[in-house]
């Protein structure tokens, strides 16, 4: 199972790369939200797999699954759902502003 | 015994930042309340390096949760002096924003995101746990990427796009740290972390790791991986701009020292190495674009690169006087490079140009600003008595003790590579004829002279009167050369 | 534009309830079974999502005049404030407590301290998705 995962978390980086490096906004943005998707599946994979019982203190007794990546990764996704907001947003101003969405046409855009 | 005032430093501006957010309207009583909570946290944080002196390195568990279980705050000489400096720093280049800031970025929440961002700077200084540093670094740069963007010019824009992009994916390979260490040991306490890694032996696949976290923290501090902040730098305002040169470098370069003084010295045949290549690549080319640049912005954009390079030498050296070195350096740095932001907007804010070639004779208009900018070129150079002196001798001597010639000599040329680019825009705009009359000069606002003088004055007094940081510092590069120090207080030490 | 959105308004007058008070559920179920403040709270925010989708942000604002940005400032002050009344009643910083009440309806109920904390995450997520779609949609 481990290994599968690895593997998906593998094609997903390979996916958010290659729309990293477009020149579309939108895509670059779209990679960022796809290379945080892979992370989060890696942090899980790190803590081990389904291992034991779900962590809470009412659940069957015995071995628990380690909480902590899930906590970790709570927390991670909550962090790049506000910088992907924020990128969407700045993107949208971006686009206003200069009229394009195209990272090569913003090349040395100065001050007026 | 309770040491719920550790969180202070992060919690006071956090605090500060949201009530600012319900008073968006009424700046006046936003400006008062942001000097009030500067106060309180620099009071703080002068009450905390007292205490370390007394008890030793303090730390707080959150909500009682006992290490290496919980998430926990520690303060050691190091964090607390660099949480002083950058409270006193964002203390004053606030009240150089009171006079720059336009009406309407002062409602457009400004005071509250730095506020927010210096809760993230302080929380990364002080944090013992490394999720949480990740935390912190994240609350720091949300904020900083409202502020960059802050006016919405078409260049801040186009350049926050650059800016944010690298540090997502700066923050991606933080992550990807951080799951690969957690899978190895099992732990993300910093000081658990130490032991565990102590116990296993630092084998290939940790020192893989500790090089991810390189990556990382030389994307945060501009260590070789520097290519995106020049441009970042000189876009936003000039206060942001000071904010950022001061202090989100330093943030980086406090995560390199502490992770590989605490947890990744084992096999510094190779990390410590690649540090050192780095940092004698970065100073070689921050010399070069000091150098090849004629926009006042970017020349001292390159200077923050050239100095991150310098610290890390102390990092590279490791000995106890090359840490000293180091912290003396980083905090001169943190003040002196807020100064000369501040300057070069003052400068481009006085005469509306941006090109040493088109600024000349300033000296005879604006004495005060020529001089402050006279001193702080003297001070980043290093020259005595000012406040860069004390850190260079110091990390010159460590390079000595540790036989790193090459690493002394690229640091000491990079000085006057320094001194001379400082000195091209000293020449050129301050020196030659006047061109611009009396009548056509615009006033300097005092608003503006006062808090550089301020910086000045505190340059002078750190060149003047290192002795009164003397007793921290040693302490501070103590708890940096012996792991062992900082472990026993976070795992035995009583709370 | 207009479009003929007649079973997508009678539909959502009926279905923003039912996830209003799934999203509290959510939230209030979160001590001892999965839920909490942020899944609760994006649950309420998809709420205020789908009134804004179906009718216009005038509409929407005049029935409910809140400043989403205070709403989240606030969050966020409850989250640390928690922290700090911990401080107070002499524990550590973020330190919780709970205590088992009998309620006159619902019984022997336990109530934690956490809740102002959830509450204030819940707040928070509600405030900042409803900013970020508002200041993308203002001014299509």
């Amino acid at each position: 199972m481990e290994t599968l995962i690895t593997l998906l978390v593998g094609v997903l980086v390979t996916i958010a790369v290659y729309l990293l490096l477009s020149k579309n906004m939108i895509r670059v943005i779209l990679g960022t939200a796809i290379l945080s998707h892979a992370i989060h599946l890696l942090i899980l994979t790190m803590g081990g797999l389904k291992k034991g019982g779900v962590p809470l203190i009412q659940g069957e007794s015995g071995s628990y699954t380690d909480a902590l990546p899930q906590a970790l990764i709570l927390t991670a996704i909550v962090i790049s759902f506000a910088v992907t907001a924020f990128l969407l947003v700045l993107a949208y101003r971006t686009y206003k502003e200069t009229g394009s969405d195209n990272l090569d046409a913003l090349r040395g855009v100065n001050d007026e | 015994m309770m040491n719920n005032f550790l969180v202070m430093p992060m919690v006071a501006p956090l605090v500060t930042g949201i009530i600012l957010i319900f008073l968006r309207s009424n700046v006046l009583l936003q400006r008062i309340l942001a000097m009030i909570s500067i106060v309180l946290t620099a009071g703080a944080g002068v009450y905390i390096l007292n205490r370390i002196q007394l008890d030793g390195i303090l730390r707080l568990d959150f909500g009682g949760w006992m290490p290496p279980y919980g998430i926990l705050f520690v303060a050691d000489s190091f964090a607390t002096l660099l949480v002083l400096t950058s409270t006193v720093v964002t203390g004053i280049v606030l009240l150089y924003s009171f006079a720059s800031t336009a009406r309407a970025e002062e409602k457009m929440f400004y005071y509250p995101f730095i506020f927010f961002l210096l809760a993230g700077v302080n929380g990364s200084f002080l944090t013992g746990d490394i999720f949480n540093l990740f935390v912190c670094f994240e609350v720091m740069l949300l904020s900083s990427y409202a502020l960059i963007t802050l006016g919405g010019r078409k260049v801040q824009l186009v350049e926050s796009i650059k800016y944010i992009s690298i540090n997502v994916l700066s923050s991606w390979f933080f992550l990807l740290a951080i799951a690969y260490l957690y899978g190895t040991v099992g732990t993300l306490n910093m000081a658990h972390l130490s032991v565990r890694v102590a116990e296993v032996g630092q084998g290939p696949l940790l020192t893989v790791i500790s090089l991810i976290f390189l990556i990382v923290f030389s994307l945060k501090a501009g260590l070789l991986l520097y290519f995106w902040l020049p441009g970042s730098y000189s876009a936003p305002p000039t206060a942001v701009a000071a904010l950022f040169g001061a202090l989100l470098t330093k943030v980086g370069i406090y995560a390199m020292f502490r992770v590989f003084t605490l947890i990744f010295y084992h096999e510094p045949g190779v990390t410590h190495t690649l540090i050192a290549i780095m940092a004698i690549l970065t100073m070689v080319g921050g010399s070069i674009g000091a150098l090849a640049f004629q926009d006042i912005r970017q020349i001292v954009s390159y200077n923050v690169i050239i100095s991150v390079g310098f610290i890390l030498i102390g990092l590279v050296v490791s000995t106890d006087s090359a840490f000293q070195g180091a912290v003396y350096y980083l905090i001169h740095d943190m003040i002196s490079k807020a100064l000369l932001f501040l300057l070069a907007g003052t400068m481009i804010y006085l005469t509306g140009k941006s090109k040493i070639a088109e600024m000349s004779g300033l000296i005879r208009n604006y004495p005060l600003i020529g001089w402050l900018f006279f001193i702080t070129m003297l001070a980043i150079a290093g020259i005595p008595p000012l406040s860069g002196f004390i850190g260079k001798v110091l990390i010159g001597q460590g390079a000595i003790e540790a036989k790193a010639y090459v690493l002394l000599g690229v640091g000491f040329i990079s000085s006057i590579f320094v001194l001379y680019s400082l000195l091209r825009i000293f020449l050129n705009s301050f020196w030659g004829e006047t061109i611009i009359s009396e009548d056509e000069e615009r006033p300097l606002k005092r608003g503006m002279a006062i808090p550089v003088l301020l910086l000045g004055i505190l340059t002078v007094v750190l060149g003047f009167g290192p002795e009164l940081l003397a007793p921290y510092v040693s302490d501070a590069a103590n708890t940096l050369a012996n792991p062992d120090v900082y472990i026993e207080a976070v795992m035995n030490g009583k709370d | 534009m207009e479009i003929n959105d007649v079973i997508l308004k009678t539909v959502t007058k009926i279905i923003v309830f039912i996830i209003l008070t799934f999203g509290i559920e959510l939230f209030l179920s979160g001590h001892h079974e999965p839920g909490g403040g942020f899944i609760g709270g994006l649950v309420l925010s998809s709420a205020f999502v789908l009134l804004y989708l179906v009718h216009d942000i005038e509409t929407v604002h005049n029935g409910i005049p809140f400043d989403f940005k205070k709403i989240a400032a606030f969050g966020v002050f409850l989250a640390v404030g928690s922290g700090i009344l911990s401080v107070l009643f002499g524990t550590k910083f973020l330190g919780q407590g709970s205590r088992v009440f009998d309620l006159p309806i619902f019984g022997e109920t336990e109530i934690s301290s956490v809740i102002v904390f959830e509450a204030g995450v819940a707040l928070t997520v509600v405030g900042v998705v409803v900013t970020i779609i508002l200041s993308i949609s203002e001014d299509v």
